[in-house]
């Protein structure tokens, strides 16, 4: 699942070299693909000596390498669907349906016709505000037990067998807890939402403290730096983005998680608006249900990156 | 200030420094006698894998010795502490912080106590200055040359005003021209503050152009003080002059002689 989150096409888009270095649990796949958006960068600003005739030819090979393929991929996706749709007999609608309808729901995203006839724009807030609340708690514990567990040899001996029990639990699973503890639909969400995001913040942040360099230890032995000192201009900023990375695949989970939890659930929300336009049997909704969920969790994963980016600093070398 | 402590800096009597290894205890110093005195400039010369640093370590206090006693002023060294300002290979510059900031960080410590934030600042801005890194002064360590980074390091560590200044091949990393160019700089400076340095290094021009004493370490393991050689040569010293002078020909040789015919490498093998 955790996986998963990362095969955003993002992430070719922004390549992010300084995040390389500090490679987490996890963020392989996205590294994989980071660098090699790296490499074709760099294969492309080595033709860029002055002159229009070379700055034509560089134009030309940034269109071919670098709006080309996403363009002919989009393209290969809206043909496949075209097909499928003709295939169907449109019972999957066709592209062309789909965006007239697309156009129709967000010319009025925000109208409200009572708890179970809302504008997307409602359902897609309501969705974030889940993922907000449970993935707040979820910060609010997890990045502190993270610094304990990285801390404390003990600690982490102690919680490691669970966190490894307990992480490859599918979330939903944990719902019918939630709803038996706290006996409603929207807290048992947020216990969702609070239990599939808790452990990437976890394991990253102890990862973090585990790995501040020796070095900046030794440094603040020699200048007899005080724990606060310590604390505020050594541990905090290594650990930084260590724990962005943490926060980044908490979050991606996080909304992968709501559309399902708030299937079961109901209420309001862009889970329970897909559940309720195939319960309607109105598929053109659906179709662009998925779209939205996908920019929504791309523009996420996108902000995250760069929040990361900026906090993410040159390691002294080992 | 007795005589004794002025030839007795630093006191380094029958250290021993053995470190627990999955194939048992592991011997990396033994029988360690050494005294730096009060403005000495010695250094530490040996193969890669001797113990120098290891030796270094003792006298920062970042590691205690398994027997031994290291003297510092008369007193134990028992943990590390700003009065020996270390400089170390790497530079270990924290990267979020500029360069003002890093020195700052050593700064405050040690005077904040008794002077208010314009003197704090005053003291950084003198550090960067006397490694002429004002116009850096508010870059990142990640936006400068190694160089530069290593003049902040220096600059760090002697904005402390430290009693002994310990460096850990503070050139290693950095290309021929730009450590000349730092090793003329590091001279000065050590003839305008009169500081006692120890420094490890491995390259013979560098220990034969800055030392007053050459401390050369045998072969590890359980390496120990192999041979001392006295460096006569008056100061300021210049290299161009000295490339010539048959005292530096002649120390130079004799460091040589022990790296490379008594103490030749004998590589493990792979």
């Amino acid at each position: 699942m955790v996986s998963a989150v990362f095969h955003s096409p993002l992430d070719a888009a922004a390549p992010q070299a300084p995040r390389d270095a500090r490679s987490a649990p996890y963020s392989v796949a996205a590294h994989a693909n980071g660098t090699g958006a790296t490499a074709t960068n760099s294969m492309n600003n080595q033709t860029t000596p002055a002159g229009p005739a070379a700055r034509r030819q560089w134009d030309a090979s940034l269109i071919w390498q670098g709006l080309l393929p996403p363009l002919l991929g989009l393209g290969l996706l809206v043909l496949v669907w075209e097909l499928v749709s003709m295939g169907t007999g449109a019972s999957i609608p066709s592209p062309k349906d789909t965006l007239a309808q697309a156009v129709q729901i967000f010319s009025d995203p925000f109208y409200s016709n009572g708890p179970n006839d809302q504008g997307i724009g409602w359902n897609i807030l309501s969705s974030l505000q889940r993922v907000a609340v449970g993935f707040g708690l979820a910060a609010a514990v997890g990045i502190p037990a993270g610094f304990l567990i990285g801390r404390f040899t003990f600690l982490s001996r102690m919680f490691n067998p669970l966190i490894s029990l307990l992480r490859p639990v599918s979330p939903l699973a944990w719902l019918p807890i939630g709803l038996l503890v706290f006996k409603g639909a929207d807290p048992a969400a947020i216990w969702t939402i609070f239990i599939c995001s808790i452990w990437p913040m976890i394991i990253n942040t102890a990862v973090g403290v585990q790995r501040v360099p020796q070095d900046y230890m030794n440094v603040a032995r020699v200048l007899n730096l005080s724990e606060w000192k310590i604390v505020t201009k050594i541990l905090f900023p290594s650990v930084l983005p260590y724990m962005l990375t943490g926060v980044r695949l908490a979050v991606g989970t996080a909304w992968l998680v709501i559309v399902a939890a708030e299937m079961l659930t109901g209420g309001v929300g862009i889970g329970f608006w897909v559940w309720d336009e195939w319960n309607n049997l109105n598929v053109k909704n659906i179709i662009v249900a998925i779209f939205v969920i996908g920019v929504v969790g791309l523009v996420l994963e996108f902000a995250l990156i760069k929040l990361a980016t900026a906090f993410t600093f040159e390691e002294v070398k080992n | 200030m007795n005589t004794s402590l002025a030839t007795k800096y630093i006191e380094i009597q029958g250290v021993e420094q053995s470190f627990k290894t999955k194939k048992g205890p592991f011997c990396a110093l033994q029988d360690i006698n050494l005294t730096v005195a009060k403005g000495e400039f010695v250094t530490l010369i040996g193969h890669s894998g001797c113990g120098k640093s290891t030796l270094l370590n003792l006298m920062a206090g970042l590691t205690t010795p398994t027997q031994g006693t290291l003297l510092c002023a008369n007193r134990e060294i028992a943990g590390p502490g700003p009065e020996r300002a270390v400089v170390f290979q790497n530079h270990s510059l924290l990267p979020w912080l500029t360069c003002f900031e890093n020195v700052y960080l050593a700064v405050e410590r040690v005077f904040s106590a008794n002077e208010n934030k314009g003197k704090l600042k005053a003291r950084t801005e003198a550090a960067l200055a006397m490694v002429g890194l004002t116009p850096a002064a508010h870059k990142r360590p990640g936006e400068i040359s190694g160089g530069m980074k290593q003049r902040v390091g220096i600059a760090r560590a002697l904005s402390m005003e430290p009693k002994v200044l310990l460096l850990d091949e503070p050139f290693g990393a950095l290309d021929a021209l730009t450590r000349a160019r730092l090793q003329d700089e590091l001279l000065q400076i050590v003839a305008s503050t009169q500081s006692t340095v120890v420094m490890v290094t491995h390259d013979v021009d560098e220990a034969v152009l800055l030392s007053d004493r050459i401390v050369m370490l045998t072969n590890g393991p359980a390496a120990t003080i192999g041979e001392v050689l006295q460096v006569d040569l008056p100061r300021p010293r210049s290299r161009v002059a000295l490339a010539e002078d048959l005292r530096y020909l002649g120390g130079r040789k004799a460091v040589i002689d022990f790296l490379y015919t008594r103490q030749a490498h004998v590589e493990k093998a792979a």
